[in-house]
């Protein structure tokens, strides 16, 4: 897309007004940009068919910087919505899209977000069916904030629930993690330092549908240990069943700078946010089928189980340290801070 | 990576703790000075690994938990005031006399989360129209970098930078432990990371008057262990001297680069401590001829004094006389999401690190 040929490069007020800029505004990038049978009937809503069961999520997306090594909030706020689907054991199939714009944001950030979402929603297969766009006047907002609720169709096969959950139960991470967490760390102002660490943002919807076509109820649960990190999902997840959980410190996949990055600035990875990270609970015997099938797929290369479901210490997860002792690994309360020395 | 997986190696460790194990007779009451140790010793499980005959003692080196209540009632002070506040992450939970530094953030206050001093000076060049503080606490790890930034504010002709300083001594907090007629400590494991700028003479007075072994130590999983075990060996022969475990890090003389900063910058002079109160010649002040940086003179705070939460016994828990759970708020009315005092809300805190790792505390 041409920006002179729109006429305006930053965003104000008059895009969410209503009248005929925002209609200019819709025009010319996102119904251009997102055109598909549902979208282009330009009503107050979509109407859709899903067949089967379905699983709904929604995300509202805030982060800063919005662009970021590895993408940017666009992309993010398509797979993190799609992974929430797919974690229900679901085939993402509709979003919808909703920003809310500062005022004074540059129309060319605006078009880059837009194309990202766009790529990330045919990576995903997923269509955008309806949406709202409102801009906020300046310092009201954060240069941008999107809304993305999800529709899918809950897999035939798939039984995700935390009931299902049994002693003996293998936990899978798909790869490595801490990754997005420490790429955003690396570039918020005042703590910027020098990486090549990137966001790992992706979706992963297509690997969960395999994963799903093959060993169906086998599978336990999935869930994207997004903000809070694997520790806070295992911890919320031991707090709903009557087992325990344990992991296993020399297990965890960490890429080596994320893990020195972790060290230099005191933070824990286990409690550093993820995308395109997701834990499986699955029965024992078919765990190394489980990995073995992640190993075939982008999304999964680094796949490996981390721990599993035990009688002991129900309601907590423990996790034993490379020197054999061990901890209780809680959630996170705030947000992990910086420490001073 | 070389540090991080050689020290956190399994059969090393193993070897120390039967080293410890098989050259112990009796039991004795060892002192990590350091909050950094002390989270090492129970993220790691280490604690539970150790003969009972070692009984590790949480020191006060936790420089959160140290900083006085006045220090950050004064901080919030000037958020309230439309100053710029620059501040290390772990200080902004810290609950002041009525709230935090994070609430009053929410409430409206420009609170910038820092990594380095430097950065701070930054923001000020950037915002001339604004003053910009940024809240120098810590022990002498940090005084080099504050010392710093002040360094670098005259430089750059920077009016408008200033520091409020709580900065903390270490070997001043010994004597403080020692002298204290209910501590009972037989040997510490000193911070690393303190002697790797200050060096080793300080501590050899402190050995030799209080007869007590001091083993400077390192944060690793190995280095804890062998610090353990070079005390233990001290204790065991009856002998007390300065020995220095952490000698990749920490030279004898320290680093002289940073220790000319600090003494540019700052004089000896004496501090309050949280929950201990105040302990003469225990911490930094700016020198005069750096009154200008001196955010509590700039903006006249120096007036804010609040008394202490006296359901809190970080005093206590800061000597290492009580463990945190001996204290009856421990777990109930004091926890990370309320905390009461510091050493529940600093990740290096003895109270939070017992809080959040250790396994029959928070099973029971």
């Amino acid at each position: 897309m041409d920006v002179s040929e729109l006429g305006f490069d930053t965003i104000n007020l008059g895009h969410g007004s209503g009248g005929l800029m925002t209609r200019e505004l819709l025009d010319k990038i996102i119904f251009k940009t997102f055109s598909n049978p549902f979208l282009d009937q330009k009503h107050d809503g979509a109407i859709l068919r899903i067949d089967n069961e379905i699983a709904i999520s929604t995300d509202s997306f805030v982060i800063s910087p919005i662009f970021f090594k590895g993408g940017n909030i666009g992309e993010l706020a398509v797979n993190g919505t799609v992974n929430d689907v797919a974690m229900c054991g679901a085939i993402p199939k509709y979003l919808s899209l909703a920003f809310i714009v500062e005022e004074g944001l540059k129309i060319e950030e605006f078009i880059e977000i837009v194309n990202s979402i766009k790529i990330a929603a045919d990576k995903s297969g997923v269509l955008i069916v309806t949406g709202d766009t409102k801009v906020v006047e300046r310092g009201k907002g954060d240069k941008i904030f999107i809304n993305t609720t999800g529709f899918g169709e809950v897999h035939s096969k798939a039984n995700i629930s935390t009931e299902n959950i049994r002693t003996g139960d293998k936990i899978i991470a798909n790869g490595f993690i801490a990754q997005h967490g420490m790429a955003i760390m690396s570039q918020r102002e005042g703590l910027e330092f020098e990486s090549t660490i990137v966001s790992d943002t992706t979706n992963v919807n297509f690997l969960t549908n395999k994963l799903l076509d093959k060993f169906g109820n086998k599978i336990h649960l999935f869930r994207d240990p997004t903000r809070g990190g694997v520790a806070s999902v295992l911890s919320e997840i031991a707090n709903d069943i009557n087992n325990g959980i344990t992991i296993f410190e020399d297990k965890l996949p960490l890429e080596k700078q994320v893990a020195a990055a972790c060290e230099i600035l005191g933070l824990d990875p286990l409690y550093v946010a993820n995308e395109g990270v997701f834990i499986a609970f699955v029965e024992a015997e078919v765990a190394d089928d489980v990995i073995a099938m992640m190993h075939d797929d982008e999304k999964g290369r680094n796949a490996v189980c981390i721990g599993e479901v035990t009688e002991d210490h129900p309601n907590k997860v423990v996790m034993y340290s490379s020197i054999g002792g061990k901890r209780i690994v809680t959630p996170l309360i705030g947000e992990q801070l910086p420490r001073i020395c | 990576m070389k540090y991080l997986s050689e020290y956190r190696n399994l059969e090393a460790t193993k070897a120390y703790l039967d080293l410890i194990e098989r050259s112990i007779t009796r039991p004795w009451n060892i002192m990590e000075i350091c909050g950094g140790q002390t989270h090492g010793l129970v993220k790691n499980g280490i604690l539970e690994l150790l003969p009972d005959k070692v009984r590790m003692i949480h020191g006060p080196g936790c420089p959160v938990c140290v900083t006085p209540l006045n220090l950050i009632d004064k901080a919030i002070e000037l958020l309230e005031n439309d100053v710029i506040v620059c501040s290390f992450g772990d200080m902004i939970r810290v609950p002041g006399s009525k709230k935090s530094l994070l609430e009053a953030k929410a409430n409206g206050g420009d609170l910038r989360i820092l990594y380095s001093p430097l950065e701070a000076v930054n923001i000020a060049k950037k915002n001339p129209d604004k003053e910009v503080v940024f809240f120098a606490v810590g022990f002498e790890t940090t005084a080099p970098a504050n010392a710093l930034s002040v360094l670098h504010a005259q430089k750059e002709n920077v009016k408008n930078y200033s520091i409020l300083v709580s900065h903390v001594l270490v070997p001043p907090a010994m004597e403080a432990i020692l002298d204290d007629e209910f501590s009972n400590i037989d040997a510490f494991l000193g911070a690393g990371h303190v002697c790797a700028i200050m060096g080793l003479q300080e501590y050899y007075p402190l050995a030799e008057k209080y007869k007590i072994p001091i083993v400077i130590t390192g944060f690793e999983p190995l280095d804890l262990v062998q610090g353990i075990y070079m005390a233990v060996q001290q204790l065991e022969k009856g002998i007390h001297k300065v020995e220095n475990q952490y000698a990749r890090v920490v030279k004898e003389e320290g680093n002289r680069a940073a220790l000319n900063v600090i003494h540019q910058v700052f004089e000896v002079g004496d501090r309050e401590w949280r929950g201990i109160g105040e302990i003469p010649n225990s911490g930094y002040l700016l020198r005069k001829e750096f009154t200008d940086f001196d955010a509590e003179k700039k903006f006249g705070i120096s007036h804010i004094i609040v008394p202490e939460n006296s359901d809190c016994i970080a005093g206590e828990i800061l000597k290492g006389i009580k463990k945190p759970f001996e204290c009856s708020q421990f777990g109930n009315n004091c926890t990370p999401f309320k905390p009461l005092g510091a050493p529940m809300v600093s990740s290096e805190g003895a109270c939070a690190a017992y809080y959040h790792f250790s396994n029959n505390l928070i099973s029971s």
